[in-house]
């Protein structure tokens, strides 16, 4: 029961912080504001798949939270270097 | 019933972490202040759920659960890097800030790590 509450209370701050990244996502005046929202959501969504672990009991979703993590890291030091050196593989 | 309740204060220990980052990303007033919400508070509010996490699969399941050690150590040796990189390209594009740009940074000897 309380944990239960928990968790739906917890999927409801995620959702939220979520909404926040998208906004600074959305509105963002340069290109590292972006990126750095995008790296927050990729951060978030980990958070979110584990959430939903626990919620369904089920240790699947460790592997796709892993994926999403190594997608996230590897995307943001992508677009950093691209900004940084106008190409990605030199 | 105790169990269950430590589970429930981590997770709500960490939604909340992960909460204010998103807040001070959302809110702060220029990017080099705003890099700090998501790097500092979003990683430990991810690191109380898997925390949490760990400790029900470690109860309910077979045996002591590690897949979310796994997935922590990887974010809390990759934020810092990724923090960097961001840092280091807003310089790179001059980006508006409060406190003026150092003017040595584009004069660093080229082809050294850089």
């Amino acid at each position: 029961m309380i944990l239960q509450t928990a968790i739906y209370l917890a999927f409801v701050i995620m959702s939220l912080a979520a909404l926040l990244n998208l906004w600074r996502l959305i509105l963002g005046p340069d290109a590292p504001d972006r990126i750095l929202a995008l790296d927050t959501l990729f951060i978030n969504t980990i958070a979110l798949l584990v959430l939903l672990g626990i919620h369904f009991g089920s240790a699947v979703y460790f592997e796709s939270a892993l994926v999403i993590a190594m997608m996230g890291f590897i995307g943001t030091a992508a677009f950093c270097k691209y900004i940084l050196r106008g190409d990605i593989i030199e | 019933m105790l169990i269950e309740i430590l589970i429930s204060f981590f997770l709500l220990v960490g939604a909340s972490f992960a909460l204010i980052g998103s807040i001070g990303l959302a809110r702060l007033p220029d990017f080099y202040t705003r890099l700090h919400g998501p790097t500092k508070a979003t990683t430990l509010g991810v690191g109380g759920m898997l925390i949490a996490s760990a400790t029900y699969f470690s109860v309910g399941g077979e045996g002591l659960s590690l897949h979310e050690l796994l997935v922590s150590l990887f974010l809390f040796i990759t934020a810092p890097v990724s923090a960097h990189l961001l840092a280091k390209a807003a310089l790179h594009l001059r980006v508006r800030t409060r406190v003026p740009v150092p003017a040595s940074f584009d004069e660093e000897p080229q082809g050294r790590g850089r």
